[in-house]
């Protein structure tokens, strides 16, 4: 509205030069996955010599051959599924209602059980008592405590709980004039008003699910249980200090570093597919998860 | 509220004994109010529930757990039952010389975060605001977004790969100016500079969304009279727009400074190795090590207890300047 005003200035040695500093910027951080991309689809040889760059040098798909051949890859992608899909689905199910409940003014000691969900956000016992509560509740191991044990959490409950409190309470008289009963006002009423924070905490859920690696590497032993993250830090963080692995693949059409770099791009297509919808949600959810006002 | 009239000219008992009689009405009145509250209200309390129980279960009980800290805990008698030791696991920690260097490496490692980390998002921001080719602004910001929706293990992944001394192409342009190949990942004096520019290059994009909030809140009034002064767009900057974000400025650090301890372990985890715990190893890497592979809970549980004391006293602090600051709490 004001800028077109604003930019004829004689200001353009001031725009342009922000233009290409941040188009760098931009660069820089497309470049790392440009350059995986072309490493995935480049010759081992090629990539061992270090001649990949920016484009795939003696183009191959062999890499993803042996990626996608390998079972254990599937299984764990399977399991990754099962983990996002679960683990969101549960904490909603947790989130809602109590955030709903939490939202209410006539919900007796409400400022003690609001306390309650924020001080886990302020202290956390650490990760051996946890590591140690989940073994005593026989939870190691096991694709149900993967996905319960994570289904809370502070954050997500205080930012669907102040997206509650700020509908109006006139959109629930008709309901309530009706005889609805709580349930019936969350489902009805609330739920529909609120599928924005709602996509935005089930955004939370999934990339985090699909991210998290620390306490699957910490609780699952099972190698069918693993989620992605877990077998891609196997291959890459530890076969890369295989030397004998490495020396295995020399004479082959693709590298530790091909094969690598195509896991790494078959576990990004999964965030790159729900991104447009990330990036319709998040700067709603960092508005209403931040400074209160 | 006034005194009942049938007491003119009673007794004391009698006074004692109406007295007691008005206090059990008064309660039997709260104990009906809130049986009919919850006879009325039972589905919030029933849809409370879960949340309460899992806090209690999953987070609280740890809690209870913590006291290992203070015992030599034995997997067989469990928490309960394991002996007290006072504090025998502190003075074992704090005369390790590993978790006086992790103590270390973590604090060194959060202040060269807040050095470079923390401008970097607000300068985005600055820059993203000056930008009015809107296909330009939308393509870059999606795009600088996009790595703090990447796992650690694949900026990981990336990383180990494009610093490897082989194949890595930092290696390779190195190579172009003749420079010998360097094993990054193995050099303790290139830990931190990876470490720091790899969250910095993760980060720093998404984190200007907030600046670029509060950019948005700023008043056009200010900028169109600005521009009948004849200011130009560098003066404006630094003239309207950073100081009408510095509230918001000053709350992130406020903020970063409360979080200052949680470095991000899951990363170094996956980067680290031996060669280089020197100057990578942080406080969780060490009761990660020492706790969940090594199997000294009861060590690793103090060290985790110091580490939460410090940060829950790190993040009041930080609220309560907030709140004095800006009238606004963070939570």
């Amino acid at each position: 509205m004001l800028n077109m005003n604003l930019y004829s200035r004689g200001d353009k040695g001031f725009v342009i030069l922000n233009m290409v500093l941040l188009g760098i910027f931009t660069l820089s951080t497309l470049y790392p996955f440009i350059y995986i991309a072309s490493l995935s689809m480049s010759t081992g040889f090629e990539a061992r010599a270090g001649n990949v760059v920016l484009t795939p040098v003696g183009f191959t798909l062999e890499a993803y051959y042996q990626v996608l051949s390998e079972p254990l890859f599937w299984t764990s992608y399977k399991n990754t599924f099962i983990y996002t899909i679960g683990g969101t689905l549960m904490s909603l199910a947790f989130i809602i209602p109590g955030a709903y409940a939490l939202s209410r003014p006539q919900l007796f000691g409400r400022r003690f059980w609001n306390l309650m969900v924020a001080f886990t956000m302020w202290f956390n016992a650490g990760m051996i008592p946890f590591f140690l509560n989940m073994r005593d509740l026989g939870l190691l191991d096991s694709y149900f405590g993967i996905i319960i044990g994570f289904a809370v959490n502070g954050f997500n409950i205080i930012l669907l709980r102040n997206f509650f409190e700020g509908i109006p309470q006139s959109f629930e008289e008709a309901a309530r004039m009706d005889g609805a009963n709580e349930f019936q006002v969350l489902w009805k009423v609330y739920m529909p008003l609120s599928k924005p924070a709602i996509a935005t905490v089930a955004l939370f859920c999934i990339v985090s699910r699909w991210n998290g690696f620390f306490w699957a590497m910490v609780l699952l032993q099972d190698e069918d249980k693993i989620p992605l993250q877990v077998y891609l830090r196997h291959v890459i963080v530890e076969l890369s200090d295989d030397e004998e692995f490495a020396a295995s693949l020399l004479e082959s059409s693709y590298s530790f570093e091909t094969v690598s770099a195509a896991i790494i791009v078959c576990s990004i297509i999964p965030i790159l597919l729900i991104y447009p919808f990330l990036q319709k949600y998040f700067n709603k959810g960092i508005m209403l998860g931040g400074v209160k006002e | 509220m006034t005194a009942p009239e049938s007491n003119t000219g009673g007794s004391t008992e009698e006074l004692v004994i109406e007295a007691k009689e008005a206090l059990r009405i008064r309660k039997r009145g709260r104990i009906e109010r809130i049986s009919t509250h919850m006879r009325r209200e039972w589905q919030l309390y029933l849809m409370l529930l879960p949340t309460i129980v899992w806090l209690l279960v999953f987070l609280y009980k740890p809690m209870y757990g913590l006291q290992i800290a203070f015992k030599d805990y034995s997997i067989f008698r469990g928490v309960a039952a394991s002996p007290w030791v006072g504090l025998e696991h502190f003075q074992t920690l704090f005369g390790n010389d590993q978790f006086i260097r992790a103590l270390r490496n973590t604090v060194y490692i959060s202040l060269l975060s807040l050095l470079f980390g923390f401008p970097m998002p607000i300068i985005l921001g600055l820059m993203f605001n000056e930008i009015l080719h809107q296909l330009f602004k939308k393509t870059a910001q999606t795009i600088v977004y996009l790595p703090h929706f990447i796992s650690s293990v694949i900026i990981a992944g990336i990383v180990i790969t494009a610093f490897s001394p082989s194949a890595g192409i930092v290696n390779t342009i190195l190579g172009w100016f003749g420079l010998d190949s360097i094993y990054f990942l193995t050099k303790p004096e290139w830990f931190r500079p990876i470490f720091v520019g790899t969250t910095i290059w993760q980060e720093a994009g998404f984190q200007s969304i907030v600046y670029l909030a509060a950019i948005a809140g700023i008043s056009p009034t200010l900028y169109e009279s600005a521009v009948v002064d004849g200011a130009s767009r560098w003066q404006m900057m630094w003239k309207i727009t950073l100081p009408s974000i510095m509230p918001t400025i000053i709350i992130m650090l406020i903020i970063r400074i409360g979080n200052m301890l949680e470095v991000s372990f899951e990363m170094i985890i996956l980067l680290y190795q031996p060669a280089t715990y020197e100057t990578a190893d942080v406080v969780n890497t060490f009761i990660y090590r020492q706790g969940l592979q090594g199997g000294q809970y009861d060590l690793a549980a103090a060290a985790g207890l110091f580490n939460a004391v410090v940060a829950f006293v790190l993040v009041m602090s930080a609220n309560t300047i907030s709140k004095r600051y800006s009238r606004t709490s963070l939570w």
